[in-house]
């Protein structure tokens, strides 16, 4: 494809999952020989496996005390990743650049009390005066900074804070189709000029029963032991190993990142998401469309976000081995667990490291995924949401 | 008109404003919401919908009268939307399915205790201190149950609003705190000027007023205590203005290039002439002490327009009725406009419905533009005390006739939210 000044092309890449911090980090573990190995934990959230949060050294991207104890862990995770995403880029410390930039988060609500609900349930039970009951006890033990611990528009509102990025600040709720909307919305606000330089990304912790809740309503959470992706028990649960994982990526246009002599990690030639019912085809119909002139053939890699929920996994993958048959697949929730609302921003992480770092990536599950022949010169990132919704980008690579 | 006509200023497609809907305290619906608030009347009154015992804050501007198949904040959002949408559709003459994306701005919505309860209900016993959502898994393991799903996923209202109203692709649900109605405006005006649309249906609801919401923000400091009478407690730019009152509403506004507008004939109602945004990093929930990205917020929107300062002849301020909110809303207000602020009327709606939170960008971007369609400019009630430092015409108490052909809309919320419009009347 011909390059063009209003490209939007990823410049920085801030990444964490159960694998490591960092875009260089997770380079190392696209390109080595073997898959990582398996990160996960079974006994804390038991009988739900989750991939857990690596060791963070939360200084390194929120120095003052007093901002990390405002947050949560899923703000401090979305702060630092966006963080890492600045400093990739080379704009942490350009407060010209930041003080422009625009930022759209994907977001869920932060963590509950969860001995607070426990309380205010036990006492429920042995009363007959509920709503009183709530009055009373949300009033002495609900602290106030919790509130905006778990208001979805503050892990931006941290961000601004602690990196002063203000050029502008939304926040897209949504399950995994705010992190399609996100990428998407960014990529066509720079296409068309409305934008030169965008933050956009998102952040799950995983190790939350609130949020473990929200898939076992429909129970989709997988139980027992971890199985590979493409071939979860059928018997354990609903299929989806969760994961703690947060991405977030520098976009701006080409004429923007040249401008500056930044290092352009890939190119983002098309994105796009969709949803309606799933029945009849309808689900391959959408990825059909939205996959529109992306290359098949050895010289594309597809990083899948396919949850392993029992069902649509099977049937992303029968079309994934259709559409682009000859291209190799990596089932990315096999490593890193599946990230809701970060899920599509952390497959566009892993492919814009795959491409820029030129790498060949081992499959994560040999059972089911072929080998690399060679470097991919365009990727193309999947992700179907657990409930509704559906994305695809398609990127290449810069040289 | 020729196809220049159809252009602004930058060269971008004009964006119209075709069809609009409302539901606020006041009632249902453009005309009954219209005639209250040119009256001067209240919305705000006691709370009924949960007991209130206990609680500093007693009243609010829930939204009472609109019938729901389940009472919770979940069902209340959509159906205010749901509503909003059918009038403004309506109004625009579009019927079948829309065609083009959706923006909706809802609240972040918690589950709600009554789930708590029932799951606990069913629960096996406790077995530690802590341990309820050990239980409430252990029910769901045993029996999903998908209506608790869709209560709990914050794109469910989303996905039935874009079933019932055929909108195209993936809908957007967005939070940007108190300034999320103009947000939801905002990208709808920029979907149209990317050329990826030639019409945008953008919503803000906000039905999420419960014991839990009430209370988390009673615990910032941030609502009016002054229960008696509810109808006095808020009080834009007075100076014993204690907080806000929490409410309840929803609108719609139709947004379509002016192009396709007049090419299909439909009513142009007003015109999305300008938006502006710009985040502050100064505290969680305080704005900048110079005002800095609140001015800059509302410099962009003019900007945007193609209008100077003296361009703007009424401004729908956001006035929450906060200490801080209104002496900062001040600030930047006279920062841009100068000498010159005197003589352009400022009103705020939250005097008469509240602050409907989610909604009050797009509540207050339909009363604009109801504000120049009828060359009436609302009041601001209970202005009785003047906050001395604050020198506004602020339309005390009584509405006034006056022809505006361009107004300011301020939308500011906590995470550094700063979102303004300018709407301009329909070009002659």
């Amino acid at each position: 494809m011909a390059k063009a000044n209003n490209d939007v092309v990823i410049t920085g890449v801030g990444i964490v999952t159960c694998q490591g911090v960092g875009a260089a980090a997770h380079v190392e573990i696209l390109g080595g020989a073997r898959a990582p190995a398996l990160k996960i934990e079974t006994e804390r959230f038991a009988p739900y496996p989750v991939h857990p949060m690596p060791d963070i050294d939360w200084n390194q991207q929120i120095p003052k005390r007093g901002d990390q104890r405002q947050m949560e862990n899923w703000q401090r995770l979305g702060v630092f990743t966006a963080g890492l995403a600045l400093d990739d880029a080379g704009f942490k410390d350009d407060a010209e650049a930041c003080g422009t930039m625009d930022m759209i988060v994907a977001a869920g609500g932060g963590e509950r009390d969860i001995a607070v609900d426990s309380l205010i349930v036990d006492e429920g039970l042995k009363r007959n005066d509920r709503e009183r009951l709530l009055n009373e006890k949300l009033t002495t033990e609900l602290r106030p900074t919790l509130f905006l611990a778990q208001l979805s528009n503050l892990l931006a509102g941290n961000i601004s804070i602690v990196h002063k990025v203000t050029g502008s600040s939304r926040t897209f709720m949504g399950e995994e189709a705010a992190g399609i909307s996100a990428i998407e919305t960014a990529f066509h606000r720079i296409r068309s000029d409305q934008s030169t330089h965008t933050l956009v990304g998102s952040a799950l912790v995983a190790e939350r029963q609130d949020v473990i809740l929200l898939y076992e309503a429909i129970g989709a959470h997988a139980t027992g032991g971890w199985t590979p992706l493409w071939s979860r028990d059928e018997k354990a649960g609903g299929g989806i190993v969760t994961g703690t994982a947060a991405a977030f990526l520098v976009l701006e246009s080409r004429a923007h990142a040249e401008a500056r002599g930044a290092r352009i990690y890939a190119t983002i030639d098309a994105i796009g998401g969709d949803r309606g019912p799933r029945d009849e085809g309808r689900l391959e119909a959408r990825l059909e469309r939205l996959a529109d002139g992306a290359a098949a053939g050895a010289g594309t890699v597809v990083f899948s976000g396919a949850s392993g929920q029992h069902g649509v996994t099977a049937r992303e993958k029968a079309w994934l081995d259709t559409r682009f048959s000859g291209s190799p697949v990596r089932g990315f929730s096999a490593v890193t667990g599946q990230a809701l609302e970060a899920q599509f921003p952390l497959g566009l992480a892993i492919a814009a490291l795959t491409l820029g770092a030129d790498v060949k990536v081992a499959p994560f599950d040999t059972t089911a995924e072929a080998a690399m022949t060679a470097a991919a010169k365009s990727a193309v990132v999947t992700t179907v949401g657990h409930a509704r919704g559906e994305g695809v980008a398609i990127l290449s690579a810069e040289k | 008109m020729t196809k220049a006509a159809y252009r602004d200023h930058l060269g971008r497609p004009i964006v119209a404003v075709t069809g609009m809907g409302v539901i606020t305290s006041l009632g249902q619906g453009l005309k009954d919401n219209w005639t209250a608030l040119v009256g001067g009347v209240s919305g705000i009154h006691g709370i009924t919908r949960f007991p209130v015992d206990g609680l500093n804050t007693r009243i609010s501007g829930t939204v009472d009268f609109i019938e729901l198949p389940v009472e919770n904040p979940v069902e209340r959002s959509y159906a205010y939307a749901r509503e909003t949408a059918d009038e403004a559709l309506a109004q625009a003459g579009l019927s079948g399915d829309f065609g083009g994306p959706l923006f909706l701005a809802a609240p972040p919505i918690e589950p709600d205790w009554r789930d708590r309860f029932a799951l606990a209900d069913r629960a096996p016993p406790s077995q530690r201190p802590g341990d309820a959502y050990d239980r409430f898994l252990a029910v769901l393991r045993e029996k999903a149950e998908p209506a608790l799903h869709e209560a709990w996923a914050f794109g469910a209202i989303s996905e039935r609003l874009a079933d019932r109203f055929g909108t195209r692709g993936l809908p957007v649900t967005l939070s940007t705190a108190c300034a999320s109605g103009a947000t939801a405006i905002q990208l709808g005006v920029e979907a149209i000027r990317q050329g990826r649309t030639d019409r945008a249906l953008t919503i803000g609801t906000d039905g999420s007023v419960t014991a839990e919401a009430l209370i988390r923000f009673a615990l910032l400091s941030a609502l009016s205590t002054q229960n008696d009478p509810p109808t006095k407690a808020s009080k834009p730019f007075s100076k014993d203005r204690d907080g806000f009152v929490i409410a309840e509403g929803a609108a719609t506004l139709v947004l379509e290039s002016l192009e396709s507008a007049v090419a299909r004939g439909a009513k142009v109602l007003g015109i999305l002439k300008g938006c502006g945004e710009k985040a502050d990093h100064f505290h969680r929930t305080r704005s900048s002490p110079d005002g800095g990205p609140a001015i800059a917020t509302i410099r962009a929107a003019l900007e945007d327009a193609g209008i100077d300062e003296s361009g703007i002849g009424y401004i729908n301020a956001h006035g929450t009725s906060t200490p801080e909110n209104d002496k900062m809303e001040y600030l930047s207000m006279s920062t841009v406009f100068g000498d010159t602020l005197a003589n352009i009327p400022v009103s705020s709606n939250k005097s008469m419905i509240g602050h409907t939170l989610t909604a009050a960008g797009a509540v207050e971007a339909v009363f604009s533009i109801q504000t120049m369609l009828t060359g009436t400019l609302p009041p601001t009630i209970n202005y009785t005390n003047p906050d001395p430092a604050i020198v506004l015409d602020v339309v005390p108490n009584v509405k006034r006739d006056a022809r505006v052909s361009a107004v300011l809309s301020n939308s500011f919320g906590f995470g550094g939210q700063n979102a303004s419009l300018v709407m301009t009347a329909e070009p002659a």
